[in-house]
């Protein structure tokens, strides 16, 4: 055998590598990118140059219309005009008038709320705001405060903060020959009711002889925090009365989006569990009930709301229009909701379910301590592409006479100090990029609680 | 230590009365029923009382009365003097429906070339295409409406120079002013023939189906179905001495006159209505192809099959599992969503019937009843047409 390492100066075998090419011109950089993804074949250079073109016909015009040739500063309807439409612009003009938007911003904002009262619809946005951000965000510390914040003094002061609180009861259930309506009559009667509650539920625990202290604690702390909100409500705080009707803007859009949503959750948990239920007559009516507002389109649900409704209630009994909207919308968005939440009941594995009745737990705290926490988390993104659709779906209360953030927007053309051919196109371009900001910015929330949630595995 | 045997007769626990779930389900249910009737006895009296008191009449005696008010497009013979509150209510309806119907036709169109669109490998065209999914859902219906019939439609030129589009008639502000079709006698021949060709087509692809089972053999069912169901009426059209004539409008001082006009709110609503479901679309339809396991392309690409027929015979049939059933919700929406016509005054059912209907007549019970049962049927309908078609395609296990 031949030992080819004794005369190297015959080996064919290479000692040192080479060192390392670059890759040849044509396969990276700028060109050869461009050329493996933009034009690798004839139908897609085709593809390529026709997108090039409809952006190329669509894009410079609309950043012409926004920056270049937008006016920014401005008095009146002249500085948004052409010569020929008694204005300074020179003729052909079309651009953006964003003096115009600027000086409809607190409409847009607050509608016609007070101006010396702005600040209290400031501080409401702020609480919001600030409420929100460290719940969404899962890294922050202190979840347990902050929902206490967002659930329960948030939703107390708003109301007081927004219609001025100092709200006068006079009872309703006691007859007038009993006692006058005052506000004595209307603590009588929580009192009253408080006291037939602990009796029913006490005599349910005697009758199947479990304990009735834990009953006598839930009714006296329920019927406790109520009265607490609304002895808040009663206070006179010294701020002045603001009626809905004077609401607007982009105050109202939040009002309907948020109370809609944190009102049709419950709803939503109740329809679901009783749509899984095994009770016949509780499944039938949850079905029925989901079916029926997810079969009508949201319109129709408004309408009914603010003509209909007023006919069922008896007679003297009055809602406001945005009260009787936010029923409307309360009731329509939990039907959506509650198939949401039947998704995320339905991915818990029945083992769960198991192992809490095995652990002994009766139903509620079964779905209170191991289902719902689970099945909640799991659906965050669809609770929150409800919301999406939801707070787009704000806007059809212009239809039924609410000024919501597009609504006042559509009111503020009918104003003649700023009439010019291209109010309507900057207010709905305005509007146009209020509500991307909005929804973009909670659909990439949505998106990233989903990665985060998403464990890798499917079941 | 042997095991005791204890052989006590346990018999049934002794359970109280209200700790029995049974027992303890049924009293749920039946306060549950209880309240539900008491509220909806409660609701119904107060309706009577109220309307008495209001004087409105209740009951469906209106719907024979005469209505008295324009509708600005009709597909049924529609006179204002004569025509009853039931023929508003049709012809809303048919308005709805052929809005969703074409609406939804131009929906998937748009969805499936967008959704592809967003995975394709062209960096351009994808772009382009998110953005496009991007903005068009993240911005309200109702303002997509308003923008293209106040900042688009109203812009076109006045009547009086209307864009001529050559062979597709005028445009102008007042509408697209489009040429009418007119069949002339023996148009039904073509008809006729269209008819024929889907029949024939059909038993031709039974036959091939038939026969790739027995022999393997293939026969281009395609091609042959497109020249049975177009190809066929076309040489009947032609040989029958093109008998249709077009009535093209012709401009005038206020309106053109002539021809078959498609006013500015329908095709407001139906572009709006049309590319914005389509972002939604787009977005199931991605999906949808992006659920089918690799692993399915490469296999197929194993076997033999190119690129055509691996997308054709193995991708797009387990897509569509996926795709169908959030398909059939976003056909639901858009259908809802055309209600939103009631904003530029679209004569939609929500509009003539739910609104001038209910202002003129004030029973609001009886009207907006009708209407929401109307959505629901046309709800119900679809969505058991949709679920019929899915359990077709569905995955047939073992």
């Amino acid at each position: 055998m031949a030992d080819t390492s004794k005369n190297a100066s015959l080996a064919f075998v290479r000692n040192d590598m080479l060192t390392e090419a670059a890759a040849p011109s044509g396969a990276v950089g700028t060109v050869a990118w461009i050329r493996n993804n933009l034009f690798s074949n004839w139908y897609n250079t085709v593809l390529t140059l026709l997108v090039l073109y409809i952006a190329y016909v669509i894009i410079p015009p609309v950043i012409r219309f926004g920056f270049i040739d937008a006016v920014w500063t401005g008095t009146d309807r002249q500085a948004c005009s052409t010569i020929a439409q008694g204005g300074i612009m020179p003729d052909g003009w079309f651009g953006a008038c964003w003096a115009y938007v600027d000086a409809y911003f607190n409409q847009f904002i607050y509608g016609r709320f007070p101006d010396e009262s702005e600040w209290r619809v400031n501080v409401v946005f702020l609480m919001f705001f600030g409420g929100l951000a460290p719940l969404l965000i899962p890294s922050v510390p202190m979840k347990r405060a902050n929902i206490i914040f967002v659930t329960a003094i948030f939703p107390v002061a708003s109301f007081v903060l927004l219609t001025g609180g100092n709200l006068h009861y006079s009872g309703f259930l006691l007859p007038d020959f009993l006692m006058e309506p005052s506000a004595l009559r209307f603590w009588t009667e929580i009192v009253l009711i408080t006291l037939i509650l602990l009796a029913i539920g006490v005599g349910i625990a005697r009758g199947t002889d479990s304990d009735p202290k834990p009953t006598i604690v839930a009714i006296l702390g329920f019927m406790g925090a109520i009265a607490v909100i609304l002895a808040l409500f009663a206070v006179d705080f010294g701020l002045s009365e603001v009626p809905t009707d004077r609401w607007g803007g982009l105050l109202v859009t939040l009002v309907i989006a948020v109370t809609g949503i944190a009102a049709s959750m419950p709803i939503g948990i109740a329809l679901a569990l009783g749509r899984r239920s095994n009770m016949p007559i509780v499944k039938l009516v949850s079905v029925v009930f989901i079916e029926f507002w997810r079969g009508v389109p949201l319109i129709t649900v408004l309408f009914m709301s603010s003509v209909m409704l007023p006919l069922f209630l008896p007679e003297g009994v009055h809602f406001d229009k945005l009260l009787r909207a936010l029923i409307g919308v309360a009731l329509f968005s939990a039907a959506y909701m509650a198939e949401v939440i039947r998704g995320g009941l339905q991915a818990i594995p029945k083992g769960q379910y198991e192992g809490a009745m095995a652990l002994g737990l009766s139903f509620w705290q079964m779905m209170r301590m191991i289902i719902l926490p689970q099945a909640l988390t799991m659906v965050i993104p669809g609770i929150v592409n409800t919301f999406i659709g939801l707070f787009k779906d704000t806007t059809l209360v212009l239809i039924i006479g609410l000024f919501d953030f597009l609504g006042s927007i559509q009111l503020s053309f009918t104003d003649p100090t700023w009439a010019s051919p291209v109010q309507q196109s900057t207010g709905f371009a305005f509007a146009a990029f209020v509500y991307f900001c909005f929804c973009f910015g909670m659909s990439r929330y949505s998106a990233y609680m989903e990665r985060r949630l998403d464990t890798g595995h499917k079941s | 230590m042997a095991l005791q045997d204890v052989s006590q007769d346990v018999g049934q626990p002794k359970v109280a009365i209200f700790n029995d779930p049974k027992i303890r389900g049924w009293v749920y249910q039946i306060l549950l029923l209880a309240v539900i009737v008491y509220l909806v006895v409660v609701g119904v009296q107060n309706m009577f009382a109220n309307l008495a008191a209001q004087n409105i009449a209740s009951g469906f005696g209106f719907m024979g009365r005469n209505a008295g008010f324009a509708i600005s497009q009709s597909l049924l013979p529609y006179d204002q003097a004569a025509s009853s509150y039931g023929k508003v209510y049709m012809v809303g309806l048919l308005n709805t429906v052929s809005i969703a119907f074409i609406g939804v036709i131009l929906a998937t169109v748009f969805g499936f070339v967008i959704g592809i669109a967003r995975l394709s490998n062209n960096f351009v065209v994808r772009s382009v295409a998110t953005v496009y999914v991007e903005v068009f859902r993240n911005i309200p219906l109702l303002l997509h409406i308003f923008i293209w019939y106040f900042g688009v439609l109203r812009l076109l030129p006045h009547p009086r120079d209307s864009a001529d589009l050559g062979l597709l008639g005028l445009l102008n502000n007042r509408g697209w002013f489009a040429p009418k079709p007119i069949p002339q006698e023996l148009f039904f021949l073509t008809g006729a023939a269209f008819v024929i060709g889907i029949v024939v087509m059909l038993g031709i692809s039974n036959w091939s189906r038939k026969r790739q089972m027995e022999t393997g053999q293939q026969f281009p069912v395609f091609l042959t179905g497109m020249g049975l169901i177009f190809g066929l009426p076309f040489l009947v059209f032609v040989f029958t001495g093109l008998p249709l004539i077009f009535e093209y409008p012709v401009a005038g001082g206020f309106r053109p006159k002539g021809g078959m006009t498609i006013i500015p709110e329908f095709m407001a609503l139906l572009l709006a209505l049309s590319t914005y479901t389509a972002a939604f679309i787009a977005e199931i339809v991605r999906a949808g192809i992006l659920a089918v396991d690799k692993g399915q392309t490469e296999a197929s690409h194993a076997l033999g099959l190119r690129n055509g027929p691996t997308l054709r015979l193995v991708v797009i049939p387990q897509a569509m599992r996926v795709i169908i059933p959030p398909l059939t919700s976003q056909y639901l929406n858009l259908t809802k969503n055309s209600s939103l016509a009631v904003a530029i005054a679209y004569p939609d059912l929500v509009s003539v019937f739910g609104g001038t209907a209910l202002n003129q007549t004030g029973q609001a019970v009886e009207i907006l009843g009708m209407t929401m049962l109307t959505y629901l049927g046309i709800s119900l309908l679809t969505s058991a047409f949709m679920n019929w078609y899915n359990a077709r395609v569905a995955l047939v296990e073992r």
